[in-house]
Order: structure tokens, then C-alpha cells, then sequence
């Protein structure tokens, strides 16, 4: 047997985009045909056709080996197509050229609880979610003792799971999938569930897995997971492979990528079909704990678009989010963009986080399209300055936020003497 | 896991089809716990619970027996109206409920296949196995009827399984059409309940199939479900001939239909998860 576990050749992936990729009706295809000849012509006729292709490439000339045992982690931002790699090499989708060559053994868990039912008990349920991941029945019957152990749920394993707690559900969900026993495994984001503290039991049996000599390809947005977790890293990037090296360096070089997108314009960043970023400025960069921030933002509408929600996402430098500006509450819902860029300030008076990086994003939900964009830029926050000669903690021990809190004692304080 | 250890290449498909039955044989648990759910989640949180699949054949023979046995004096080859009606209406109901059930499983496990891999044909025949529950739930009232009227099942008896399994078949060819075809295009959701509400009346099902003129009864055999519900007459009540040519040519368009259905399916199985 030879010591590859994946090789991907040259591997494309295209989509359609727009009303196209989603499920038709026999009575758009009707129309469709019928409208094709008028829209030619029309096309024909006016020479500002918008030449947009009606596909998108999502991966596109990726070409990589996975050595057999070796723990890798993919990272990029959203849409550099890190969720169409796993689904091809988990074969839920068909590549559309290239190709991969898998040895071994595949188990893909690109969801925890794929298939539970809440009619069903937590018993029955692992047992129909085991045998949906993939799992012989004897295999299930022989670790389902191990699985309920480890979700810490076996005074309710003969409950249905529609009476569980979103955190029971999980748990149990996880434990089946930790139970995975395959040559080769595709794990999407399924850390990002539960409490913390079952995080980082999730963590631990990731860990053992990675240890245990077993292939495993691991996609998060939580970079402090990846980089505990995978010896390499591969860096995706618009479709394309930027970088496949030790881990730390693919994280240096993306997070390096982040921060250099900050500052003046110039960069841009396609916020769904229609949309993209066409500014987004930080000022002042970097900007102290507590003192005034103002970010720029620009949009800019490919076509006629409406924009139903726009919120500002924070997350930490590690992925775990800290606030949520909802801007519809200032009046950027349902606006109808088109033509030119739009552009609007959001204006933090005290910037309450704590020395540290911080990464931005957005929600965004227009007419044709909703989506997370993580990762859009990264804001540099400063220690303020020591109050009264005391001297801060160091930043690691700071958390995220500056309460702001004051102390008022009932008796007079004691100084000892 | 459909993979054993050997290496797995995956491309484009090209035009070549297989049928990867080996792979289907792999995920044969799964086809059971797909079943068995759809069996276990069927009549919870309902009043009547598996009542159900007495209730819909019983009320229908009911009906049928007043407005057409009674009032329209429709024959019915020599045997009482009500068990008439009712043998036909085991196989129909089956075949009504695993078409529906599989031309909607597809959509209805969208999570399924947008985040897991194994053989897009075990949704469809998982559903259309799950129908054989109220079948055989639903059968018990005919035995019952049998011993009630004094019928005693003749040799060919032996054959039903055979026409039980041409019943299931039957099901699964147009379902796997259907099914295929409602990932792309949702308009097959509502044609369903017309299609089958139709074909039953173009079905032998409230009338024998001899009403149909003797030459033209191998065409009628095109109704698939046509050769299904009279060999179920003939192998439980036993009073008329077998069926003869309409039932070869029943089977032989199921088995088109078969094989087209699969290529089909085959052929568009690739982007089910992008499409759906």
C-alpha cells in the first residue's frame, strides 16, 4: 500500500450561479426556452451586455498530496472553497475536472447529527445516524456503550431526542461522529457546537484521533483548534491552493493576508453574487482600548440589488465571536442599491475590547443571497494606558471586553497597617 | 463504508453508467435503518396510530362496495363485491404510497445528501419498502374476509409473493423517475396526487378487467398496474383465469421503466447535491 492517503489532480469544481442554482420549475425552463431567442437579440442589439458568466469556479486547479497518518488543516476565507474541497473528496458532489485519488477508508463529517430524527430515542438515533455515517451495525452496537459514556446522556438514551436540550443533542451527536473509525477523515467545522466546556472535550478526542495515525483533513475557522490539531496546513484562496506547509506558517501567511488587506482601500471582497466590499477602512489603525473608532465601509452593487440586513461581525483572533453590530437598527435594512457604491460610517465612541487582534466580518442578506463573510479584515486593538501606576495584566489574561465598572464599598476599607 | 481499502478515484463521470451494486450492498444497513425509521416515526403523535392502514383500504371497499358494487351493479367476475374490491386494493394502496413516498424522498433528505455520501438509491427504496408495513397490516383484514365469505385460495397462491414483489417493483420504476426529476423540478410534487388519483381509476381496481374487450385486454396490460392487480385477484381468490397476456405485458413495460429509471437516476445522481 503506498503511503498517499489523497492525491487531488488538477480538481475543478464549478457551479452555476445565480436563479440557476437553485431547484427549477418546469415552468422556468418553458420560459427560459421560450424567452432565449428575444434574449439574444436583445443582447445582440445593446452592447452593454453585462458579460457576468453564469458559473462560478470554486475550486479550481487544485492539485496536493496527503501523506498516509498526516493531520491537515485547510484553511481560508469564506468562498476560497474549503467546503467544496471536503464535499468533493467525500464524494457528495462530483468534481467537474481533475481528479482525486482517496486510499483508504473515508468518513466525512460535515455536520454532527446528520440524519437524527426527533421522534426517535437517543438509542435509536445513534444507531441510525452511526449506519447513515457509514457504520456496520455490530461496529455501532460494540461502541454505543463508549458514545453515550462520552456525551454524558445515558439517563436519557431511551428519551426521544425532540425532548433533549440543544447541548444533550449535540453532545450525543458528536459522540457518534468522534466514533468514526475510518483510514481517512473529513471533520467541517463540527467543533463549533456546544459549550465551551464540551468544546473542549471535542478538542481532546480530536486530538487522541489526530494521534492515533489516522488521516484526518480539518476545516475551521478557529485557528487555535487548527493549530493544535494539524501538523500541515493547506491555505485555499479563491479556489486556487496558495500554500500547503507546517501549519504555522499557513496560519502566519493567512493571518499576515488579513492584516495587510487593512488600512487604505484597494482591496475588494465579493459579499455574495451581487455585492462587494469595496472599502473598508479603520480609523484610527491601530486604535487604543477605550478611545473613539470609526470604520468606512463601502459596498458596491455588481447589479440592482436589495439589501435586506447587514450586520458587523467580531470575533476573536481564535474564532470564538464577540459582538454582533446589528445595523438594521440604524436604518441599513431593505435598501434597494444600484449604480454606484454606497458608503456609510459606524462610529464606536469608547472602544470597549482589550488589547489583542480581532477579526471582522460581516452578515450580510440581500434579495438573492445570505451568508456569513468572515475574515473580511482584522482590527489591531492597543493596551490603553496604566491607571493610577497600576500596571495591566499582561494581554493573554485579559479576555475581550473592557467592563467599565466602578467600585462603591459600604465600609470604609481597611488598610492594613 | 462503500470503500473497501483499495484506492478510490473520483472524476467527472463520464457517459459510461454503472450501476455500482456492489456499492448499494455495501450501504444494505443503512437501506434497513432508513426503512425501519420510516417505519417507527410513521404513526407517532396520531390517535389512531397503525389504525391507519386498516382504515384507508377498509373506508375505501366501503365506499366502492355501496356506490359501485351496490348502486352501479359493476360486476365483478362471480365473487362478492366487497372482497372484489378490497384484494385490488391492497396492492394499490401499497403502490400509491411508495410512489408518493419515493418520489418525495429525495427532497425530503436533502440534509442527507448535501452532507453525506452513500448510494443516492437507497432513499428511494427505503421508501418504497416501508410501505409493505401497512400492507401486511392491512392484509390481516383480508384473511379475515376470506374466512368470512368462504373463500379458499387455490394453488396459485403460491405466486403472490411474486406479484407482491411485481406490485413493489412496479412502485419503485415510476418512483425512481419521479424522485429523480423532483430534485430538479419541484412541478412533480403536485402532480403526484393527480397522477395517482387518475391512475386508479384507469386501474382494474373498483372493476374487473374483463370489462375490457378480449382484444384489447394485452394492450391494457400498459397500465402496469393493470398485470399487478388482477394477478393478485387470481392468485388469492383464484375464480378466473390467469392473466394471461396483459400480465407479460405489464412486466415487460415495468422492466423498461426499471431500466430506464435507474439510468436515469444514475445519470443525474452526480448533482443532486448541488441541485437540490
Amino acid at each position: 500500500m503506498s503511503d498517499i492517503a489523497i492525491r487531488v489532480e488538477k480538481l475543478g469544481k464549478r457551479y452555476a450561479i445565480g436563479k440557476r442554482e437553485r431547484y427549477r420549475t418546469l415552468r422556468d425552463t418553458v420560459t427560459d426556452t421560450l424567452a432565449a431567442p428575444f434574449r439574444r437579440l436583445r443582447r445582440g442589439s445593446s452592447s452593454n451586455g453585462n458579460g457576468a458568466p453564469d458559473h462560478v469556479w470554486a475550486l479550481r486547479d487544485v492539485s496536493f498530496e496527503i501523506p498516509r497518518g498526516e493531520v491537515v488543516g485547510i484553511i481560508g476565507r469564506n468562498g476560497a472553497g474549503k467546503s467544496t474541497l471536503l464535499k468533493v473528496l467525500s464524494r457528495i458532489t462530483e468534481p467537474t475536472e481533475g481528479y482525486a485519488e482517496i486510499h483508504g477508508r473515508v468518513g466525512s463529517l460535515l455536520e454532527v447529527g446528520t440524519g437524527f430524527h426527533p421522534e426517535l430515542t437517543g438509542r435509536e438515533n445513534v444507531y441510525l445516524n452511526g449506519a447513515i455515517l457509514g457504520m456496520h451495525k455490530a461496529e455501532i452496537a460494540r461502541k454505543f456503550d463508549e458514545m453515550v459514556a462520552f456525551a454524558e446522556i445515558e439517563k436519557f438514551i431511551d428519551t426521544p431526542v425532540k425532548h433533549y436540550s440543544t447541548g444533550m443533542y449535540m453532545r450525543l451527536a458528536f459522540a457518534v461522529a468522534a466514533h468514526l473509525d475510518t483510514d481517512i477523515l473529513i471533520v467541517d467545522e463540527v467543533l463549533a457546537v456546544g459549550d465551551a466546556e464540551f468544546q473542549k472535550k471535542c478538542l481532546g478526542k480530536m486530538g487522541d484521533i489526530s494521534k492515533g495515525g489516522r488521516t484526518v483533513l480539518f476545516v475551521s475557522h478557529n485557528l487555535s483548534a487548527v493549530q493544535s490539531l494539524c501538523g500541515t496546513g493547506i491555505l485555499l484562496e479563491n479556489g486556487k491552493l496558495r500554500r500547503q506547509a507546517p501549519v504555522n506558517q499557513v496560519i502566519g501567511e493567512y493571518t499576515y493576508g488579513l492584516a495587510k488587506r487593512n488600512g487604505s482601500g484597494g482591496h475588494s471582497y465579493a459579499l455574495g453574487p451581487t455585492l462587494r466590499l469595496g472599502r473598508l477602512e479603520i480609523d484610527p489603525s491601530p486604535v487604543t482600548s477605550g478611545e473613539p473608532l470609526v470604520l468606512t465601509i463601502q459596498l458596491v452593487p455588481h447589479s440592482a440589488t436589495s439589501l435586506k440586513e447587514i450586520a458587523l461581525l467580531v470575533y476573536s483572533e481564535f474564532g470564538a465571536r464577540i459582538a454582533v453590530l446589528d445595523l438594521r437598527q440604524h436604518g441599513l435594512r431593505n435598501l434597494i442599491l444600484r449604480g454606484g457604491p454606497f458608503e456609510f460610517q459606524v462610529h464606536i465612541p469608547h472602544l470597549p475590547l482589550v488589547e489583542g487582534k480581532y477579526r471582522l466580518g460581516f452578515y450580510i442578506a440581500t434579495s438573492e443571497h445570505a451568508d456569513d463573510y468572515l475574515d473580511v479584515a482584522v482590527l489591531t486593538v492597543r493596551g490603553a494606558e496604566s491607571h493610577n501606576g497600576i500596571v495591566p495584566y499582561p494581554a493573554d489574561y485579559l479576555g475581550y471586553i473592557d467592563l467599565g465598572f466602578s467600585v462603591r464599598a459600604e465600609v470604609a476599607m481597611q488598610v492594613p497597617q | 463504508m462503500a470503500t473497501t481499502s483499495d484506492v478510490l478515484i473520483l472524476r467527472p463521470s463520464s457517459g459510461f453508467l454503472r450501476l455500482h451494486l456492489r456499492d448499494l450492498w455495501e450501504y444494505r444497513e443503512l437501506l434497513y435503518f432508513l426503512v425501519w425509521r420510516d417505519i417507527k416515526v410513521r404513526y407517532k403523535q396520531t390517535a389512531l396510530g397503525a389504525a391507519w392502514a386498516i382504515l384507508q383500504p377498509t373506508m375505501t371497499m366501503v365506499v366502492f362496495s355501496i356506490f359501485f358494487g351496490r348502486l352501479a351493479k359493476v360486476p365483478s367476475d362471480g365473487v362478492p363485491y366487497p372482497i372484489f374490491a378490497y384484494v385490488a386494493l391492497l396492492p394499490w394502496q401499497l403502490f400509491a404510497f411508495s410512489l408518493t413516498e419515493s418520489s418525495n424522498s429525495l427532497v425530503a433528505s436533502q440534509n442527507l445528501i448535501t452532507k453525506v455520501y452513500f448510494p443516492r438509491l437507497v432513499i428511494p427504496i427505503s421508501s418504497v419498502l416501508a410501505g409493505l408495513v401497512d400492507f401486511a397490516i392491512a392484509f390481516v383484514i383480508l384473511l379475515v374476509m376470506m374466512l368470512y365469505y368462504g373463500i379458499v385460495p387455490t394453488a396459485a397462491v403460491a405466486l403472490l409473493p411474486l406479484f407482491l414483489l411485481f406490485a413493489v417493483v412496479t412502485a419503485l420504476s415510476v418512483g425512481l423517475w419521479l424522485s429523480a426529476l423532483n430534485v430538479k423540478y419541484r412541478d412533480v410534487r403536485y402532480t403526484i396526487p393527480f397522477l395517482t388519483q387518475f391512475w386508479m381509476f384507469a386501474t382494474p381496481v373498483a372493476y374487473p378487467a374483463s370489462l375490457v374487450p378480449e382484444r384489447w385486454r394485452p394492450l391494457y396490460g400498459l397500465n402496469l398496474m393493470a398485470g399487478v392487480v388482477e394477478g393478485f385477484r387470481w392468485a388469492l381468490l383464484g375464480k378466473q383465469h390467469a392473466p394471461g397476456p396483459l400480465l407479460w405485458v405489464s412486466v415487460a413495460a415495468v422492466a423498461v421503466l426499471l431500466i430506464g429509471g435507474l439510468r436515469y437516476f444514475k445519470k443525474t445522481e452526480s448533482t443532486f447535491a448541488d441541485i437540490v
